[in-house]
């Protein structure tokens, strides 16, 4: 292609890209179409990846297409395999896409489509992208080593051990609130209850399908537990609308709680085989294919947003979590934009399948820039929705009442015009009893995506089952991200008893198994509780807590990456991951110090606390105690985070001033042989 | 090959490797098994020791 005509093109996508940007930027008062999100964000990708991934693949990284990958070099059919970009692509999407760009999104929709939006696209290009793209490739250079050794070799023993205690912070908090947004997605919902229940026969029969029957075939019992799962949700129409059978699945949320949580410890407890591999299959599965279903649905109808750019709860009094833009929104929204979880993917599995340095771009910047657009048509499925209907969905009985003439009387009041009767509705054409108060964004997010599904294929006559469709994609997403974090949790515990203790190291002695099993049940099961006995349903504490440690462990690993830059003698490249280090570190540091401190009881623990504690009720010790925690835990991760902020400054200084060598841990040069097959 | 021949063969190695069917293959013909209830038995305790310690994202 002539360079003129190069020119062009990206000059047109430029254009296109800045249009759709100021489109969505500033319309005012009138509701614009959602395929501005989308011009907007393709243009913005567009450019990012072939530009700004290109900069930092010449310039800072300076990938060599000559230099053998872990892959290659330590090739042993098993961990490290040498495959195709496009099969690590799939594999790496696959593995970071969970159900945060799902969520944060359209929690993030209280504030209007406008600040979550510019937020995921400007934090994806600048901030998670590069993030994966860079802890790749130096995993890659250091044989496929993980975050927490990285941050060891390269920063210091105090990196190493705030990495190790951020990853299993993160984990225990994520768990505990993706296992909220299940129960409060599923609470008094026979109909979701019994297609979710479901899964779980299912999961075992695939288990013993692919054990008995047809050792290995994957796709073929995957794609009959899909089938298995549509009869599920069909069945779950016939379960809700029989009273007898729907008695024993309309379930409270405590009761719902109970049962994940001994869900969990099953999980981790049994055997792999029968029944987290075929369920986290069976996920990828239904994953896979509803994304692309969303992508093609937003495209086939061109839905019109009627949330509006911004809204009055930018000033941080939002009923879905209280706070302002800033810094909430970036907390917020995680992944979709940048999150520190995709740095322990980076520096996981994908790193050993790598086959060519050079294609550690496509895979950790583009893989990145798929999740990101995921995080987009979540906002797109939010602003779909009435405002009025999103807020009644989102905000909790504390905060609109329990009653659904107050709660839509309160939500009118705000300029969000909704009714009790139309709600009632709504709640009818999705088979749910009521759609009030279902707090945790997995409700909203599924009838935003039931409507753009039903007005694709077969109108309103199938909405419930689209509903429920959405509803059993995000819980099974979310379970199974729980039964295998909950797995991975309890194997790192047991690598830290390990050096205490031999014997509870032994990932296949049972007490050791199931203590260990206990303790991270127990620690993700107790914020779970937490959510479920709180007021303001849990979402407004724990949601910014998750998105503060995850946040924190994305400064975690831009500090390794700004380190090992710097050690490489490209100093004056290090503000392509010291900017977004910074700006992460004002988010996190503002948005903990508000949590911990602000004045404003809904924002504050310790003012909730205080608050609790002037009006002496039955609960209010529990509770008391539980803002105190949330304290505790805040202000733990904080003093980490500042510890190896300081030790990565100190280490700067001192290769900057000549004081240490700069010397980086990489593996010794190897020539591939890649190279020469592709002369050849 | 068509170009859509190619594309739907990439597609299914994508699938097979995000669904481990090519980790599979790739065991029995390093540990020169034929596919069975015991190999994959063996293959599944494998796994566990590695994929299945990788964290899955949020």
């Amino acid at each position: 292609m002539s360079k003129i005509l190069q020119i062009l093109i990206w000059g047109a996508v430029f254009l296109a890209g800045l249009l759709a940007v100021a489109t969505i930027a500033l319309h005012r008062g009138e509701q614009i179409n959602a395929m501005w999100l989308v011009v907007a964000a393709v243009c913005t990708y567009a450019l990012g990846y072939r530009f700004y991934s290109k900069f930092i693949a010449a310039k800072v990284l300076a990938l060599d297409a000559l230099r053998a990958t872990p892959a290659e070099r330590l090739e042993n059919g098993r961990d490290f395999v040498p495959t195709n970009k496009w099969v690590v692509f799939g594999h790496h999407f696959a593995a970071i896409a969970g159900p945060g760009p799902l969520v944060g999104p359209v929690l993030a929709a209280q504030f209007g489509y406008l600040p979550g939006t510019l937020w995921v696209l400007a934090g994806a290009v600048f901030g998670g992208c590069v993030q994966d793209f860079v802890i790749l490739l130096f995993s890659v250079r250091r044989d496929g080593k993980s975050l927490t050794k990285m941050a060891k070799e390269e920063v210091g023993r105090v990196g190493g051990f705030v990495a190790y205690v951020a990853v299993i912070s993160i984990i225990v908090i994520l768990l505990g609130v993706a296992a909220l947004i299940v129960v409060n997605a599923l609470k008094s919902s026979p109909w979701g209850t019994f297609t979710i229940a479901m899964t779980i026969p299912i999961a075992l029969l695939m288990g013993i399908y692919l054990r008995r029957l047809r050792p290995g075939k994957v796709m073929e019992a995957s794609a009959l537990g899909f089938i298995l799962i549509l009869l599920a949700i069909w069945g779950g129409q016939w379960a809700s609308q029989n009273p007898a059978v729907a008695h024993y699945f309309t379930l409270t949320a405590p009761t719902l709680a109970i049962l994940i949580i001994a869900y969990g410890f099953a999980a981790s407890a049994l055997p792999v085989w029968l029944l987290l591999a075929p369920r986290d299959y069976l996920s990828t599965f239904v994953k896979l294919g509803t994304i692309a279903l969303l992508a093609l649905g937003i495209i086939a109808i061109r839905p019109t947003l009627h949330m509006p750019a911004l809204t009055r709860f930018i000033d941080g009094s939002g009923p879905v979590f209280a706070g302002k833009i800033f810094p909430f929104a970036f907390i917020t929204i995680a992944c979709g934009a940048i999150s520190g979880f995709h740095s322990l993917i980076s520096s996981g599995t994908t790193p050993k399948l790598i086959s060519r340095e050079i294609e550690t771009r496509m895979v950790g910047y583009g893989a990145m820039i798929a999740e990101s657009m995921v995080a987009i048509m979540a906002m797109i499925a939010a602003c779909v929705l009435q405002p009025g209907t999103y807020f009644a969905i989102n905000s909790p009985a504390g905060i609109v009442g329990a009653a659904p003439e107050t709660a839509a009387a309160t939500i009118s009041s705000w300029g969000f015009p909704v009714t009790a009767v139309e709600m009632q509705s709504l709640a009818h054409v999705v088979g749910e009893q009521t759609l009030f108060n279902r707090t945790g964004g997995a409700p909203a997010f599924a009838v935003g995506m039931a409507h753009i599904f039903s007005n694709s294929l077969g109108g309103q006559a199938v909405m419930a089952l689209w509903y429920h469709f959405a509803i059993m994609f995000e819980a099974l997403f979310i379970l199974t991200v729980l039964d295998a974090g909950t797995r991975v949790g309890r194997f790192m515990v047991q690598d830290a008893l390990g050096h205490i203790w031999e014997p509870a190291g032994r990932t296949s002695w049972y007490p050791s198994i199931l203590g260990t099993s206990a303790l991270i049940v127990g620690a993700w099961g107790y914020f779970l509780w937490q959510g479920v006995r709180d007021p303001l349903g849990g979402i407004n504490s724990l949601w910014p807590l998750f998105g503060i440690s995850n946040q924190l462990l994305a400064t975690v690993a831009l500090c390794v990456a700004t380190t090992i830059v710097i050690k490489m003698g490209k100093a004056r490249y290090a503000p392509v991951t010291l900017v977004p280090l910074a700006w992460l570190v004002s988010v996190t540091f503002t948005a903990s110090y508000h949590k911990v401190f602000d004045r404003n009881p809904r924002i504050g623990f310790l003012a909730h606390a205080q608050q609790l504690g002037a009006s002496a009720g039955g609960t209010s010790g529990r509770l008391i105690f539980n803002d105190r925690l949330d304290t505790l835990v805040t202000g733990v991760l904080i003093i980490m985070v500042a510890l190896i902020l300081v030790e990565s400054g100190l280490e700067w200084i001192r290769v900057l001033s000549g004081r240490k060598q700069a010397e980086v841990r990489e593996a010794p040069f190897v020539t591939t042989r890649f190279a020469t097959e592709e002369q050849a | 090959m068509s170009r859509i021949g190619r594309i739907t063969t990439l597609l299914m190695a994508v699938l097979r490797e995000i669904f481990d069917e090519s980790a599979y293959q790739r065991f029995l013909a390093l540990s020169g098994m034929a596919s069975s209830r015991g190999a994959y038995a063996r293959f599944m305790r494998e796994r566990e020791g590695t994929k299945l310690r990788a964290p899955r994202c949020c």
